[in-house]
């Protein structure tokens, strides 16, 4: 981990067509009190950020597919080589498809199996602790945190995920409010109530929900500050 | 100068929604006989050459996604 004395330096990448890049900032600014700066798509360089956001949004109009055309970004090239040196690459949302189209992540995103677009509050169950988007937190655990897509049908096919659960790669999972991962508590027909994956180094996590938008109970609840508190843990000093 | 048609459809082993919710759709009004309709993307483009492994390659790095697609090209003068 780059684990490193004060507060870990956060950037956010801005794609045309982004739009949760002040929601994310306002997060980690304003109620983690974290450095943090926008990064434009056509950046090169990631140096001096210790963890990468890909925001939620629209990005090149989501044509095509979601995140096909953002995945060839210049600023691309720079992150897959940030998460191949062990940076840490945070997706949310539309930023979780332009990692799944990257092939930073297994799978792929399919329409939502209502077709609708589902923007609300639901539950997701925490599924492992071992990564450091998560481990603050307690597996196990049920967050309630505000979805917001119309492709989040997470797809992987049966050997991928064979192989993600072998390697614990699976963060979270769609439930109901106990705790019980049912088909009903599944907004968008995912793959085994999938909302959440991280790779294999641990360093990568894509997640459909929005743990920007939920940093204060004012907010309809808070428990997205544990995956900030989660990263800001990193970087307290132990690796 | 060739024209290049791309047809992009989900693999057949992944349940097309938008396809059967369509084909219920027809049956609703009356269209019986009607079964396993699949709906995907078209693209055509103004293509130097005949080169069909090109294409392919188009295909792969973009205008499809392996994990969920399958691609069908047509190229003609």
């Amino acid at each position: 981990m780059t684990a490193t004395a004060g507060k870990l330096r956060f950037g956010i990448v801005v794609f045309p067509g982004s739009n949760c890049e002040a929601d994310t900032w306002h997060a980690i600014h304003d109620e983690m009190d974290a450095p943090v700066e926008y990064v434009w798509h056509e950046e090169t360089n990631l140096d001096g950020y210790d963890c990468v956001i890909l925001p939620g949004g629209f990005s090149y109009g989501d044509y095509l597919r979601t995140g096909a055309v953002a995945r060839f970004s210049p600023v691309m090239g720079a992150v897959q080589e940030f998460a191949a040196k062990g940076g840490l690459v945070l997706g949310i949302c539309n930023g979780f498809q332009i990692l799944l189209e990257a092939g930073l992540l297994p799978g792929a995103m399919l329409r939502n199996a209502g077709q609708k677009f589902v923007c609300r509050y639901l539950h997701v169950r925490v599924e492992t602790t071992d990564t450091p988007f998560t481990r603050e937190m307690t597996k196990g655990a049920v967050l309630r945190i505000p979805i917001a897509h119309g492709e989040g049908n997470y797809y992987a096919d049966p050997d991928m995920l064979a192989e993600m659960k072998e390697h614990d790669q699976i963060v979270f999972r769609y439930c109901t409010a106990e705790g019980e991962s049912t088909p009903e508590a599944n907004p968008n027909g995912s793959l085994d109530n999938i909302a959440g994956v991280c790779n294999r180094d641990r360093n990568v996590l894509g997640m459909m929900p929005h743990p920007e938008r939920c940093t204060d109970p004012i907010l309809g609840s808070a428990d997205g500050r544990l995956v900030w508190e989660s990263l800001l843990e990193v970087s307290r000093g132990d690796s | 100068m060739a024209t290049a048609r791309v047809i992009i459809t989900l693999k057949k082993t992944i349940m097309d929604a938008q396809g059967q919710t369509v084909e219920k759709a027809l049956h609703n009004l009356g269209y019986t006989g009607v079964s396993n309709l699949r709906i995907g993307k078209y693209v055509e483009m103004t293509v130097e050459g005949r080169d069909q492994e090109r294409v392919e390659e188009m295909c792969r790095k973009l205008l499809a996604n392996p994990i969920i697609e399958d691609f069908r090209i047509e190229l003609e003068e």
